[in-house]
């Protein structure tokens, strides 16, 4: 087995301190990620969260941008162009080109109504409204009330988790039993008290929401609360005598990002969930402001023969809450390095 | 190089995982030969490929494994070469395994008596009751106490200690010929270790099975195997018989192995423990992959991959400073005691072989 | 256990007895009484309605008579049908609330668990897609959206279903499915991740090195592990199915409590809503009850004892 090749002269000096240097660079050029690089390439590989994300910037574009530029005015109620179905110039396609069914008949509703020059992507609602322009104004309203909803139910969730964790002991059993309690009657129930107590509309829907939602972050934080508490880098922060306010922000919230932006993932689509809901029982936004819930309340009404005004809302409805959640998913793949493959 | 008294033969064996960075080379050109009855341990800092190696045997590699090259010879038939459902009626009943942790590889929620029958119902056939006799008869043997009332209770129920007695059971209830022990004890503590170790002695006795025992300490070899391959960064460098490795070890690596040991002199004294990381295998470096961490290293060691160098019929080292050409270097402190007290040893031995008459020669071919 | 099972009860009632107080006085915060649904009256008629619904006593007076009614499943008269028991009017609704709620729950999780083995069996596979592209659409589609539409389609469109009735089984099929959809979405989902976790763990891979096939790798060790924990999201799931009946019973015209509350709402009926309230909060302890129960038979590593947490 010993070597029969003929080897340079020098082969058997010991190594020098050049070649040493050299091969200890060769040994950091291995790429070692860091966690947040690590998360990062993950997230990056999910094609779905990627989709996600680009979808959900071009629904808040059109939404919030239909602040300054619209089709048509939201409001304006025109009668005469009322009930108008999809029309989308180019295509041909029942469904998208301005046609419907009248008495067993296939007919151009925009010439009926006189309105042959004009386009309305989605049609028009029952008072002739451009429900494009509806659909954009309501998703606005919802993605507001979903996000300020979300944001209180973020501040109240991190806070309650993180102080009961921290506390421990007999604080955290009561704030957990209260939790518990509140768990004990379903969610839109006392949605509906709340709203019921604070009158309809888009403040008490927030506020009712964000008061019912936070528990499910208040558990996950606390959870992670009372493992960071054990750490060394924590219990060195407290032998150094750091105020717990300073523990709170610079220790512990940086610790506890993932799981408040993979949970605040899940919580935007729940919100919009619950305004919608309340708006298609008919507690919710009421006209002439519209939500996504409100137009898919309009929308079924009349389902049967303009079966486009609820589909819009339905679908605009459906991506968004899609959206969200696969964003949810990839960021929970992308955090978690259990499903590391 | 077919011998009667092996019984697995593994021969340069190639891993690699597909990855997102690219390939990591986790076996490069393993070989090693099993001998029927005897116990080899692989040695090696973790992440060396040893677990690799043992999944390779079982064929329960992860998915995004490949096996470049190699074979892997058992009773005459390769391994590597076999079906799913042909590596299923080996695993579990021809060779077995014991895995790391005993706190996590029972099932949590099945009684522990049914786990151990398990074995017996899938390959023997048996039906429930016979092979919980015989599961019970097995607990026995391994020592958990209270046996007929303990048939029926979970993992959770069992320390660590028993928990292994319950994983050493499920592995020998079938007699197998092969038991792979992969850090069996590295989750344990000290006194249930060697209460561990003893009983897989005496099992192996009973029961007369070859282990391939696999361990990144270096101290609990000694008393349990016969053979010792050291493994580095996907590659065995060097193997002999115990008292070779442990006694007159010639690469550096294993000098450093068994200067991190601790031993009766060294005590709780701080040990040294060998500087520096193994090498990234998804890029493995030219020559020699110690040579980055070894304070011996050669100018050939950065080009050239040292071949294994013969140290005597047994014992094999692949390091450039056996080279007839390398300059004589002196080893570390420690290993110069032992390998003295070895050429002691040797002496005596001939001495006493002087004394005594020729002793029927252990010829062991490599 | 039967200590353990005396603590639950207890806390049971405590939490009902909080949520029966904080409603009672929520409800008092509340403008209108039964009379805003009224034309004009008289003052002595206002007396003896004020009278008939117990409001003219001080407000501890009344909470106490209400606590004492609730006790014996009293909730007093509805404002909305203003002689009928808020209890007889809601006793005669929960029976199909009940019955579409467990179909749903049955059909959502059976499937879902199906769904989801699936999907972690053959982990990166189309099959897995597929399974998550059904559990991602299910959690993103409103249960009442799924309902219109399904009321159209295979209702009104194919005809395969009657709509806008209640009558035998072939009536709950669709709303069955409606609320269903969120559940089977959910289980999936939840199996799908504890079976990817339970697979790729140790005693699974000690299964295998037994010379289990895959099938009895399975059917032994990987599915009961877990299916286990499935237990514990069946009071998220009974929450969402609540929520959910609210909205589907209206669109199929279901007599039942969650169309009532709704209802109820619409008309101020607050007697009604605070029955209804505490019936949905007794309903999930119940459930959380159960499950918690279940969890604890099931799993042999969860000991019930009287000991708290
Ligand atoms: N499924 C896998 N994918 C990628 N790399 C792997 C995989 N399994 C093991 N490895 C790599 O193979 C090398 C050897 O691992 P292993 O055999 O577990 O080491 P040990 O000697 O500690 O048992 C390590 O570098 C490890 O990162
Ligand atoms: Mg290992």
């Amino acid at each position: 087995m010993a070597d029969t090749v003929k080897l340079p002269e020098d082969s058997f000096k010991p190594i020098s301190a050049d070649d040493r240097t050299a091969l200890d660079s060769e040994k950091i050029a291995a790429p070692s990620l860091t966690f947040a690089q690590d998360a990062w390439r993950r997230l990056r590989k999910n094609k779905g969260a990627w989709i996600s994300l680009i979808v959900l910037a071009i629904v808040f574009i059109m939404a919030f941008g239909s602040i300054f530029v619209s089709p048509h005015d939201p409001n304006a109620v025109n009668p005469s162009y009322a009930n108008l179905p999809s029309k989308i110039p180019g295509i041909g396609i029942n469904g998208f080109n301005g046609t419907l069914v009248q008495a067993g008949q296939r007919v151009d509703a925009y010439k009926q109504a006189g309105a042959s020059n004009l386009h309305y992507i989605m049609g028009t609602d029952y008072l002739g409204r451009d429900l494009f322009s509806r659909v954009l104004y309501g998703t606005r309203i919802s993605l507001i009330i979903a996000l300020v909803a979300t944001l209180f139910d973020l501040t109240i969730g991190v806070t309650y988790g993180m102080f009961s964790g921290w506390k421990g002991g007999r604080i955290d059993t009561i704030m957990q039993r209260i939790i518990e309690i509140i768990l004990s009657i379903p969610n839109l129930v006392v949605i509906v008290l709340l709203i019921l107590i604070l009158k309809p509309g888009m403040t008490s829907i927030i506020i009712a929401i964000a008061l019912t939602s936070w528990t499910n972050m208040a558990r996950l934080v606390r959870a992670q609360t009372m493992e960071l508490k054990e750490q060394e880098f924590i219990l060195a922060a407290r032998t150094l005598g750091e105020r717990p306010m300073q523990i709170a922000f610079k220790h512990l919230l940086p610790n506890l990002s993932s799981v408040i932006i993979i949970n605040t993932m899940f919580t935007i689509p729940n919100a919009i969930f619950f305004e919608a809901t309340l708006s298609y029982i008919g507690i919710g936004i009421s006209s002439p402001q519209a939500s996504l819930g409100t137009l898919l309340n309009d929308g079924q009404k009349n389902f049967q023969f303009l079966p486009y005004q609820m589909w819009w809302p339905a679908l605009v409805l459906s991506i968004i809450m899609l959206a969200f959640n696969l964003l949810g998913d990839g960021l929970r793949d992308a955090f978690d390095p259990r499903t590391k493959e | 190089m077919e011998n009667e008294k092996n019984i697995l033969e593994v021969r340069n064996l190639q891993v690699n995982f597909k990855t997102y960075a690219g390939d990591v080379k986790a076996i490069r050109d393993v070989s090693f030969d099993l001998r029927k009855g005897e116990t080899l341990a692989i040695v090696g800092e973790s992440g060396s490929g040893k677990s690799v190696t043992t999944r390779t045997i079982m064929g329960l590699n992860a998915s995004n494994a490949d096996i470049a090259s190699g074979t892997i010879k058992y009773k005459g038939d390769d391994l590597l070469k076999k079906s799913e459902k042909e590596m299923e009626a080996i695993r579990g009943q021809d060779i077995a395994e014991i895995f790391q942790d005993p706190m996590t590889s029972l099932d949590p929620t099945m009684k522990i008596g049914r786990q151990i029958a398990e074995p017996l119902m899938v390959h023997k056939g048996m039906k429930k009751e016979k092979a919980l006799a015989q599961a019970l008869e097995m607990m026995k043997l391994v020592g958990i106490t209270d046996a007929e009332n303990r048939i029926n209770d979970y993992p959770h129920q069992f320390s660590g200690g028993m928990r292994q007695r319950i994983v050493i059971a499920i592995a020998l209830v079938n007699y197998p010929e092969i038991l792979i022990a992969d850090e069996p004890t590295t989750a344990l503590d000290v006194t249930i270790q060697a209460q561990i170790l003893n009983l897989m002695k005496e099992l192996q006795d009973k029961i007369s099975t070859s282990i391939i025992f696999i361990t990144h300490d270096l101290g609990v070899v000694a008393g349990m195997a016969d053979r010792v391959a050291v493994m580095y960064a996907g590659k065995i460098v060097e193997y002999g018989t115990v008292d070779e490795i442990f006694y007159n070890p010639k690469h550096p690596y294993t000098w450093g192995l068994l200067s991190s040991m601790p031993t009766m002199d060294t005590g709780g004294d701080e040990l040294p423990s060998i500087p520096g990381t193994p090498p990234d295998l998804l890029d493995p470096p030219k020559g020699d992959a110690f040579a980055a961490r070894n304070a011996y290293a050669l100018k050939i060691d950065t080009e050239k991959e040292p071949p294994f160098f013969k140290v005597s019929d047994t014992h094999y080292a692949a390091t450039w400073l056996m080279h007839p050409d390398a300059p004589e270097v002196t080893p570390p402190a420690q290993i110069v005691e032992r390998q003295k007290k070895y050429a002691d040893m040797q002496s005596k031995l001939v001495q006493t072989q002087r004394t005594t008459g020729p002793v029927e020669e252990e010829e062991e071919q490599q | 256990m039967a200590k353990y099972l005396a603590k639950r009860i207890f806390y049971l009632v405590l939490t009902l007895f909080i949520v029966i107080t904080v409603t009672f006085f929520l409800m008092k915060l509340l403008p209108g009484t039964p009379l805003t649904n009224q034309a004009k009256l008289s003052k002595s008629q206002i007396a003896l309605i004020y009278e008939q619904y117990g409001l003219n006593k001080p407000v501890w007076q009344q909470y106490l008579l209400y606590l004492a009614g609730a006790v014996r499943g009293n909730f007093g008269t509805s404002f909305q049908f203003s002689d009928q028991p808020v209890s007889y009017l809601l006793s005669s609704r929960i029976g199909p609330s009940l019955q579409i709620g467990l179909q749903a729950m049955i059909f959502g999780v059976i499937i879902g668990i199906i769904v989801g083995s699936f999907g972690a069996m053959k982990q990166n596979t189309w099959v897995d897609t597929s399974a998550t592209f059904v559990s991602i659409l299910g959690i993103s589609i409103p249960s009442f959206v799924l309902a219109v539409l399904l009321q159209y389609y295979l209702g009104l469109k194919l005809g395969w279903f009657p709509i806008a009735e209640w009558g035998g089984f072939i009536y709950t099929v669709l709303p069955t499915l409606a609320l269903g959809a969120t559940p089977l979405a959910e289980s999936a989902r939840f199996v799908r991740t504890e079976m990817v976790d339970v697979l790729s763990s140790d005693y699974i891979e000690l299964a295998k090195a037994k010379g289990l096939s895959r099938t009895g790798v399975i059917y032994h060790h990987a599915l009961r592990n877990s299916l286990i924990p499935l237990i514990t999201i069946v009071g998220p799931l009974a929450v969402n199915i609540m929520t959910g009946s609210m909205v589907v019973e209206n669109i199929f015209s279901i007599p039942g409590i969650g169309e009532q509350f709704v209802k109820s709402v619409l008309t101020n009926d607050y007697p009604t809503i605070m029955g209804l309230t505490i019936i949905y909060s007794f309903m999930l302890c119940v459930v959380l009850l159960f499950t918690d129960i279940l969890y604890g038979i099931v799993d042999p590593r969860i000991r019930i004892t009287g000991k708290a947490n």
